[in-house]
């Protein structure tokens, strides 16, 4: 606008009433974005609709006995207690070393480490690290634990599998866990040195208490990141076959360590690949406890995690 | 001493008290930046200290070089000598930690831990390896912060409940309990209301009866009211535009804010400057 | 009070027990340059043995069929930038959509339930999109626009990858655009702008560093994820090269599947399984420098402000 001539309220009043009843381009583009938006949201409640949909026969027919059977190459046997036990064997290999040995890296870059060359190439080592696609640490685990190390771990066992999950994971937990500790005040690291608190007791008594909800957080997501993860095991070593059999009487340390283990991503990538029609419901059907076992999870941390930032 | 005397301002005190502390020649380097230089300051059993001058002049700097606190910025680096009971604050056998023991901190905006009244009281002789009678030092503490009375019911409620200047109150509380012989308060009364402000004021003086206070403050009322020396510090701007906080004069309080020797003393102090 | 001579030594055995921790603080750090390492020399060892073994010409052969040792890469690599180029063409619209809406226009109660459903989609295993590909978009999607398309194929492949990216593309965009300075958008609307174009010409151009960071994580992504590609693009035995997106090929990470599942090979030797380290170490440059320059064009964003 020049300033030839005052304009008057009236002008104004008018012109603002104008340009909100033409834009229509704007209103295209509002449109347009929530569309994008909730094209995402289709998807996703297509994908989940659609494996309900094909798995819930399955799920209704076998009901419990789905979840507490064992592999079978007849489709109408066949069922997944291995998958989850191995599974969850898997994530205690993540809980017991990623999460440890995340929190004490987050721990040294965020509260030790003096700024130089080293701690600097750390950080981008780590930021890197989270960007290998997962296949390349299954080819870490094949080459180091399951020949390499294959007289400790046994080869292709749980121990080589969740070793190399844990290591998949380990960047995103020092990630995750950095962030956590860079969010606690530094006036809360000056009061305890202040009264004369040494480095380890201000993280041990004020710093780790307060970024606790936050890295539980992000490591229940973690796990949940874990969880779904196949591709790594397919090279370190998970049975990809449409049954096994493990010996009666063996021990939990012979589960570790000797046998033979899946996952339960990794026999719904198997059956996945199966030609016959039945598979293809079992696999759905598989597909609806996975997703059951992570939404929730997922909900759990999510919803964690909203109460914490809500209250800070 | 006689150094320090024979500076700008006039008629030192009646009959000077030990010293606690006796700086000479600081100088605060952030990296390359110079905050403060050559700074002579002599500090006092059971008096209180005033640190004035106008923001940035580097009052924060030397009060946390006074405790070590400055270890704790990476690149900051202290020259000069601090001396403290005649140890060298800042010598090769010198535990940091330790020092913050003897030498307790208030902070600026009240800081208390996201804890319980009792635990942010106790933190820090539990770390110092106070194991029996831990109620006792809590409520002492509390009774010399003046809160006891307000507190004294609910030792178990969030810190975070407490008012401004209680917080800040419990915060004084947490430093007298590690039985310090020294309190660095900086800015202690800034974030708080004038009616919070007095009551920290009233109770800096029934400290400085077991205490040597140093306070930083940029409010010339208060440390007219509250402190026995005052220490006023400026901004030199170089040439290059670099600015270094300088120490202009220290005396006693009296002295300095009805006689000011120095012309910059006197435009801060009548508010025509800063 | 004191006039003695303070003791201001420490005590020694708080001293070690200090160094200790942090000494094992700083090992945990360590551990992950060991990872680095380690990930580096196992995928070097076996690539540089597979390349001795192999005769050169091979990898620039007539298709990827490693059991016949023939190693195209341009195979591979070119199905790798197909499926790639899909997900891109799916993720970009959808996650920058998303993202403006609800940097720019989102109410905050809104906000408060999309994001979350946005982060369930990110958590998503892939397996499962794969299978979602293979039995819903390929039929519901690929096969409504090109009625021949194959059972197995790139196109649904590449589009569950894009959904896959959605979440990632769209809060790396979402940050870079909350980042910029709100003194921006009111300069804008101060010079009678609206919002439309305060979002167009202010916002994201303002924040389009970050933006670019997005995509080219985005893109590093999708040249990695396997599973997706493994179940719905055809992982079996080998490819020839296609252009065509109705049409089965492998990639990159949908060759080292399928080297993976053919369980005579895994625990062997011999060049078909060294390949897999081969075409691992190349996978591992690709996403490296794609992880490497969004830092870089990331970092550039941070100084602006
Ligand atoms: N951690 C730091 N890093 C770099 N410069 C700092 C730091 N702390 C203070 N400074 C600088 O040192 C000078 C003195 O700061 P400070 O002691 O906080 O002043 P005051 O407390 O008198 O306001 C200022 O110019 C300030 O910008
Ligand atoms: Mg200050």
């Amino acid at each position: 606008m020049t300033n030839r001539s005052v304009p008057t309220t009236g002008d104004l009043v008018a012109g603002a009433l104008k340009g909100r009843r033409l834009d229509v381009g704007g209103f295209v583009l509002v449109v347009g974005l929530l569309l994008a938006l909730l094209i995402s949201m289709i998807v996703l409640v297509t994908l989940i609709a659609d494996m309900i949909q094909q798995g819930l026969p399955v799920l209704a027919e076998r009901g419990w006995a789905f979840v507490s059977t064992p592999l079978s190459p007849d489709a109408h046997d066949a069922g997944i207690v291995q998958g989850i036990m191995g599974s969850l064997g898997l994530m205690l290999f993540v809980v017991v070393i990623a999460f440890p040995v995340g929190v004490a890296s987050a721990i040294y870059l965020e509260e030790y480490a003096p700024d130089t060359r080293l701690t600097r190439f750390i950080v981008a080592n780590v930021r890197n690290l989270a960007g290998v696609p997962s296949i390349v640490y299954g080819l870490l685990g094949l080459a180091i634990f399951v020949k390499l190390l294959g007289g400790i771990t046994g080869g292709r066992t749980l121990i080589s599998g969740g070793l190399t999950l844990a290591i998949l994971v380990l960047p995103i937990m020092i990630i995750t866990a950095s962030e956590a500790l860079r969010a606690v005040p530094m006036a809360i690291r000056e009061a305890a040195f202040g009264v004369g608190a040494t480095r380890w007791e201000v993280i041990r008594y004020q710093v780790l208490p307060v970024a606790t909800p936050a890295i539980l957080t992000g490591t229940v997501l973690t796990i949940a990141r874990a969880f779904g993860e196949s591709a790594p095991l397919l090279l370190s070593g998970a049975v990809l076959s449409l049954f096994f059999a493990s010996p009666s009487g063996a021990t939990l340390w012979d589960f570790v360590a000797h046998e033979k283990y899946t996952a339960l991503p990794i026999i719904v990538f198997n059956w996945a690949r199966q030609p016959q029609k039945e598979f293809v419901a079992l696999t759905a059907a598989a597909i609806v406890v996975l997703l059951a076992i992570l939404l929730l999870v997922n909900a759990t941390a999510i919803v964690l995690r909203d109460r914490f930032e809500r209250r800070t | 001493m006689n150094r320090i005397d024979a500076q700008p301002t006039s008629g030192a005190s009646d009959t000077d008290r030990p010293l606690v502390f006796d700086v000479q020649g600081l100088n605060v380097f952030y990296g390359d930046f110079h905050a403060v230089r050559d700074v002579e300051l002599p500090v006092r059993q059971n008096e209180i200290t005033a640190l004035i001058g106008p923001s940035g002049c580097g009052k924060s700097t030397v009060l946390r070089s006074l405790n070590r606190m400055n270890d704790l910025i990476p690149d900051a680096r202290v020259e000069g000598q601090v001396a403290y009971h005649g140890v060298d604050l800042y010598g090769p056998e010198v535990d940091p930690v330790q020092v913050r023991r003897h030498i307790g901190m208030v902070f600026q905006k009240p800081n208390p831990f996201p804890k319980s009244i009792y635990d942010n009281v106790a933190f820090g002789p539990k770390i110092a390896g106070v194991r029996s009678g831990l109620d006792d030092v809590v409520e002492d503490s509390l009774k010399r912060a003046a809160l006891w009375d307000e507190v004294k019911g609910k030792l178990s409620e969030s810190a975070y409940a407490l008012s401004g200047g209680q917080q800040q109150r419990l915060c004084i509380a947490r430093a007298i309990a590690t039985r310090p012989d020294v309190i660095l308060m900086d800015e202690p009364a800034s974030a708080l209301d004038p009616i919070a402000t007095l009551r920290i004021e009233e109770l800096m003086f029934e400290l400085k009866e077991d205490y040597t206070i140093v306070v930083v403050t940029h409010n010339m009322q208060q440390a007219a009211r509250v402190s026995d020396r005052t220490a006023f510090f400026t901004v030199e701007v170089g040439e290059d535009g670099t600015r270094t906080g300088v120490l202009v004069e220290f005396g006693d309080t009296s002295t300095m804010f009805t006689n000011p020797s120095r012309k910059e003393t006197e435009d801060y102090i009548t508010g025509r400057f800063g | 009070m004191t006039t003695t001579t303070p003791d201001l030594t420490g005590d020694p055995a708080r001293h070690r027990k200090e160094r200790r921790v942090k000494m094992v603080m700083l090992a945990a750090g360590v551990l992950t340059i060991v990872v680095s390492i380690a990930i580096v020399l196992s995928l070097l060892s076996e690539a540089i043995s597979f390349l001795t073994q192999i005769d050169l010409g091979q990898l620039w052969a007539k298709g990827w069929f490693p059991r016949r040792g023939r190693f195209d890469l341009r195979t591979i690599i070119v199905h790798t930038l197909l499926v790639t180029a899909v997900a891109m063409v799916v993720a970009v619209p959808l996650g920058m959509g998303a993202a403006t809406y609800l940097s720019e226009y989102a109410p905050r109660t809104v906000r408060r339930v999309l994001k979350p459903l946005l982060e369930v989609l990110a958590g998503i295993p892939s397996v499962v999109l794969g299978f979602f590909a293979l039995t819903w978009i390929t039929p519901n999607v690929m096969r409504r626009i090109w009625e021949d398309t194959e059972l197995f194929n790139m196109g649904a492949a590449g589009i569950a990858v894009g959904i896959l990216i959605v979440p990632l593309i769209a809060s790396v965009a979402e940050d870079a655009m909350r980042a910029v300075p709100d003194a921006l958008r009111e300069a804008s609307y101060g010079l009678g702008a609206r919002r439309r174009h305060t979002t167009l010409r202010v916002v994201l151009p303002a924040a389009i560093s970050g933006i670019t960071a997005g995509f080219i994580l985005g893109a590093s992504r999708a040249v990695g994820e396997t599973m997706i590609v493994a179940i719905a693009a055809g992982a079996s035995g080998g490819s020839l090269l296609t252009f065509k997106i109705t049409e089965g090929g492998q990639t990159m990470t949908g060759a080292m599947a399928s080297l993976a599942i053919g369980s005579d090979q895994i625990a062997g030797v011999g060049a078909a399984f060294q390949s897999l380290f081969f075409v691992g170490l190349l996978l591992f440059v690709f996403t490296l420098i794609l992880n490497v320059a969004s830092e870089r064009v990331i970092r550039r964003f941070r100084e602006r402000y």
